[in-house]
């Protein structure tokens, strides 16, 4: 081979690598500069970051794409929407390590906690979280099972604490709010569901 | 006629040095993967004992078990490295031994399907929003 041919592959791949390198900042008014792509979510376990790629074992784990093709979706956490899946049998977790037939029991009781700012209050639902979880779980460790004996804040949830023990780790994270702050407040609510619509306006 | 032949061959070699280079560069660009929600790396003790730090998969088995059969019935607390998990232990049948002793799950021989994350991986629950607001959407490398 010529010098210069050798040059020119080596300038071609220089300029690649810095081509390569330099994509982003070439850029800067891309779309979703900063959100990873849909496609790369729930990635296979060699891709993920955590797993050693270079371990045998890494590659016989299920992908959890595989499992997660019929499940309902969610907007964030694993993008897997548990509670449904659970209410339409997507899935059939057992309640008993061995015994297969094991139901929950499940409470069904709404608390209602008044929440001091503008958002709406929280309603905490005992049927979703005990066909997951038994009342030991949570109490009394966790949340003391009496009126007005549980402070919970936000900043709280978000270091981990109260219902962050779980939210915001393994159950769906705190960025879903309405989840969560699901009832309007009194009589406000009304006119909030209106929205800009002013009390005047024509209606349709 | 022969050093023609070489020469071509010489070319090729240098051509798939060249693209090999290419392609690392593009590698750069790829970005780090994100780590399945929940998934828990556990290095209470693998890193000393030289073996790579377990990864639990929540997803894995919540799709089998509701999460009181580990959580209240097992003794798992809700805390990632937060149980003094040991092979003893696990051989006992206590913990992970629990179903992981051939016959409800594959048993301990199985070495690295659970010790199988990047070695020295802290403990911690991955893609949590604890360790997000830690490390912010701009500043993913770990």
């Amino acid at each position: 081979m010529r010098p210069w041919k050798l040059g020119a592959w080596l300038v071609l791949g220089l300029a690649l690598t810095a081509g390569a390198m330099l994509t982003e900042a070439a850029d800067p008014n891309t779309f979703n500069r900063l959100l990873p792509s849909a496609a790369k979510r729930n990635p296979p376990p060699p891709d993920d970051g955590i797993h050693d790629p270079v371990n045998e074992g890494t590659h016989m784990l299920q992908p959890p794409k595989d499992a997660f093709g019929q499940l309902p979706k969610a907007p964030s956490g694993n993008y897997i929407d548990w509670v449904k899946s659970l209410d339409g049998k997507k899935i059939q977790p057992r309640y008993d390590r061995i015994d297969t037939a094991a139901e929950p029991i499940v409470m069904d009781l709404n608390i209602v906690r008044e929440v001091k700012g503008s958002m709406p209050d929280v309603v905490y639902p005992h049927k979703q979280h005990t066909e997951w979880l038994d009342c030991s779980n949570c109490h009394p460790a966790i949340f003391v099972p009496q009126k007005g004996a549980n402070q919970i804040s936000m900043a709280g949830i978000l270091l981990g604490e109260k219902c962050g023990v779980c939210h915001g780790k393994v159950a769906f994270p705190v960025s879903e709010c309405v989840r969560c702050h699901s009832k309007p407040k009194g009589d406000g609510a009304a006119a909030q569901k209106t929205g800009t619509t002013p009390p005047d306006a024509p209606k349709k | 006629m022969k050093t023609e032949v070489l020469g071509r061959l010489r070319r090729f070699w240098i051509g798939v040095a060249m693209f090999a280079f290419a392609a690392g560069g593009l590698a750069i660009l790829a970005p780090e993967g994100n780590a399945e929600y929940a998934d828990v790396v556990i290095n209470n003790y693998s890193d000393k004992a030289g073996m790579r730090p377990v990864v639990f998969p929540h997803w894995f088995h919540r799709v089998r078990f509701r999460c009181k059969v580990c959580h209240a019935d097992l003794g798992f607390q809700f805390k990632a490295g937060g149980n003094d998990i040991n092979m003893v232990k696990i051989i006992e049948g206590q913990f992970c031994g629990a179903c992981h002793n051939g016959e409800i799950a594959w048993s301990v021989e199985n070495c690295n399907l659970c010790h199988s994350a990047v070695p020295n991986t802290p403990t911690q629950v991955h893609e949590s929003t604890l360790q997000k607001l830690v490390a912010p959407a701009g500043d993913r490398k770990k």
